[in-house]
């Protein structure tokens, strides 16, 4: 197998290049997608013309509903939401829309339909409505599936299998992420949008996390490791909707401690989900009480500095895990 | 505009206000006979099916009914225009579009009553849709509509489908931000959409003047910078004529059409609506639109111009009756789903294969 050593956004615009390659009806839609704010598409229209990327005016609701209905004519659009937060403006064509078509019809319509969403602008700083995690949020809608990678090689495959998929995917993009680097095969691959990863494997604890924290708890790890002698186990389930609870509890089995990092704030969030399924289906397996690290209860503030406060840190994962274990 | 400048004229909206008034004869003179009976045909269905309903509801069955009595000169006929593979896209008023577009009576029903044997298999209940005439869900979100459909008719037009969409909506929901979010992606991409807004004066229990900037909806072309009409929505030929000429236009690719149908809704917002005769609106009002009852009128002219008879008109309405009898004895006795089935379809059976 041949590979290459890609950026995170570039494995993504490899993975949609692929696919608008193979299936001629897939297509682009979004603001400013021929110069691309944050890369990803950047390019593609000098292979694809106009023709297949479609600009949309800045009508985040009335394009992605628009998505919906190109898709049941049978397009396969792929529409990129430029921040994370404009899914609040959308939210009806996503979550009322795009979600609930396929049920309400009897399966007569349903939305194949990619949406891109490129979070947390700027990489942290933006302010509280251009730099806040919305993941948890679209875990509550029946109907959608929500992606969340952490590597260039996830993201190439995640992105062509949630193309293909037939029913609405949100695919988040952690904006931080797009400049991290990684090895991804020339050769055509697919991930499938249920199974996870254990990034590292650990006796001592296992922790759960996605998406640019899947990366900073996977520093700690190691570090951990090498200072402490703790044997942190890394699980990134990449799929939060649905989720692999298969994997998580067969690495409960081993470890028998729970730690789980996201960015998203901690209430009602995506931690809460996976706690309580733990607690529900896997409590036996736990030797100790959950534990949560998560975004702190506030709108994210602007500038890197103050955000630096509310989102988890290497210290404070690291710390936590230090006091969790004694 | 006021209603009695609009009857018997087409008025066309833009720099310089155009009227044109209609010659009923040479309009009746384009139209195959059985075109124009079957349009009638739709019309009574509409009706009947609206007093069956309302019939059904006094007995206590549960049904979600925005009734469009006095309209079925208007959605009616505009969507028994289509061809069998354009898009229809619905409002919640009433089920005039659903006959037009070619719905078996026996299944909407069915669907309304909740049965398996619907079209949405009881999963939907009023929100209807049917995949094989290409009418898209009837969604309870107002102006979502005119987004989804500015992306049914991209998706036409990407595809080079010389087939057009038409999109319902009425004067309430012309004011919903997605309206012109979707209207501005339509004429922005020159997309084969027909937006047909039924302005019965009313959204809900609400004087639309109350709570909307322009007398004439069809005016808020002028900002999208495409054609825009006002026609007398009680009068089937008017309409005929009109939505003729826009979906050429779609189907030539000239892009989308405006058309603001002037008409009116004899009862209230819903069947439970106790307000609509004598509360937010005077009874006198109700009245004065009846004597322009747009199946009268329609019936009128059929027969004046000997394109219909007595007789045939007698036999018409038996079989209509007699199907909307069996539409209900088959919705009744169909089963409702199992309850494992109000559990599937949330997402596809098949996931991508490896």
């Amino acid at each position: 197998m041949t590979k290459e050593i890609l950026t995170f956004a570039d494995a993504i615009k490899e993975g949609i290049r692929e696919e608008m390659q193979i299936d001629k009806s897939v297509f682009l839609m979004g603001e400013d997608i021929h110069i691309s704010n944050c890369t990803v598409t950047r390019g593609l229209i000098d292979q694809f013309g106009k023709e297949r990327m479609k600009l949309m005016p800045i009508s985040e609701n009335g394009f992605c509903a628009a998505a919906v209905g190109a898709s049941v004519t049978g397009m396969r659009p792929v529409v990129e939401i430029m921040y994370g937060d404009f899914i609040l403006v959308a939210s009806d064509a996503i979550f009322n829309q795009a979600a609930k078509l396929r049920y309400m019809s009897g399966g007569q319509f349903h939305a194949p339909v990619t949406y891109r969403i490129s979070l947390n602008g700027m990489g942290g700083g933006a302010g509280a409505h251009h730099s806040q995690s919305l993941e948890a949020l679209s875990l509550h809608f029946p109907g959608l599936k929500v992606v969340y990678p952490s590597t260039p090689y996830d993201a190439k495959g995640l992105i062509k299998t949630s193309i293909r998929d037939e029913d609405p995917v949100l695919f988040f993009e952690h904006k931080l992420l797009y400049p991290v680097k990684g090895e991804v095969p020339k050769e055509e691959y697919l991930i499938p949008l249920r199974k996870g990863i254990i990034r590292r494997e650990g006796k001592d604890l296992t922790l759960v996390s996605y998406g640019q924290m899947a990366q900073l708890s996977l520093e700690v790890a190691e570090e951990l490791a090498q200072e402490e002698k703790i044997e942190v186990e890394v699980y990134d389930p990449r799929s939060l909707r649905p989720f692999d609870y298969q994997q998580l509890f067969a690495s409960l089995e081993k470890t028998g401690k729970l730690v789980i990092v996201e960015e998203d704030t901690k209430i009602g969030g995506v931690g809460a989900e996976i706690a309580a399924t733990v607690a529900e289906e896997g409590l036996f397996l736990l030797e100790a009480p959950i534990k949560r690290i998560a975004g702190k209860e506030t709108p994210a503030p602007a500038g890197k500095y103050g955000h630096s406060f509310v989102v988890p840190s290497k210290e404070e994962i690291k710390e936590t895990i230090k006091e969790y274990l004694k | 505009m006021k209603y009695k400048d609009i009857v018997g004229n087409i008025i066309s909206v833009g720099k310089t206000t155009t009227k044109r008034s209609l010659d009923y004869q040479q309009v009746l003179a384009k139209y195959e006979k059985s075109k124009l009976t079957k349009i009638l045909e739709n019309m009574l269905k509409n009706r009947f099916l609206d007093e069956e309903i309302n019939q059904l509801i006094k007995e206590g069955i549960a049904i979600t009914e925005h009734s469009n009595f006095g309209q079925e000169g208007s959605q009616t006929v505009a969507f028994s225009l289509l061809k069998k593979e354009d898009y229809g896209v619905p409002n919640h008023r009433g089920w005039g579009w659903a006959i037009g577009k070619g719905l078996d009576l026996k299944r909407i029903m069915a669907e309304l009553m909740g049965k398996k044997t619907g079209y949405c298999q009881g999963k939907g209940g009023p929100h209807l849709a049917d995949r094989e005439n290409n009418l898209f869900l009837r969604v309870g979100i107002q102006g979502s509509y005119i987004s989804l459909a500015a992306g049914i008719a991209l998706g036409l037009k990407m595809q080079q489908s010389n087939n057009v969409c038409l999109c319902l909506f009425g004067d309430g929901s012309s004011n919903a931000g997605y309206v012109h979010e979707g209207m501005n992606i339509a004429a922005t991409n020159k997309l084969p959409v027909i937006y047909f807004c039924e302005n019965n004066l009313y959204a809900l229990f609400t004087p639309y003047l109350e709570t909307t900037s322009v007398a004439d909806i069809a005016d808020r072309a002028i900002g999208y910078n495409i054609p825009g009409y006002i026609v007398d929505g009680m009068d089937a030929l008017a309409v005929i004529e009109v939505m003729t000429e826009a979906i050429k236009r779609a189907r030539n690719g000239e892009g989308p059409t405006l058309i603001e149908s002037k008409t009116y809704r004899y009862e209230g917002h819903t069947a439970y609506d106790k307000f609509s005769y004598g509360g937010y609106r005077l009874k006198e009002e109700v009245e004065e639109w009846k004597k322009r009852d747009p199946i009268t009128l329609f019936t009128q002219r059929l027969l004046e111009s000997n394109l219909l008879t007595s007789q045939e008109l007698e036999s018409l309405k038996e079989k209509i009756r007699e199907e909307i009898k069996e539409a209900v004895e088959y919705a009744t006795q169909s089963a409702y789903p199992e309850p494992e089935d109000y559990l599937e379809q949330v997402y596809a059976e098949k996931e991508v294969s490896f």
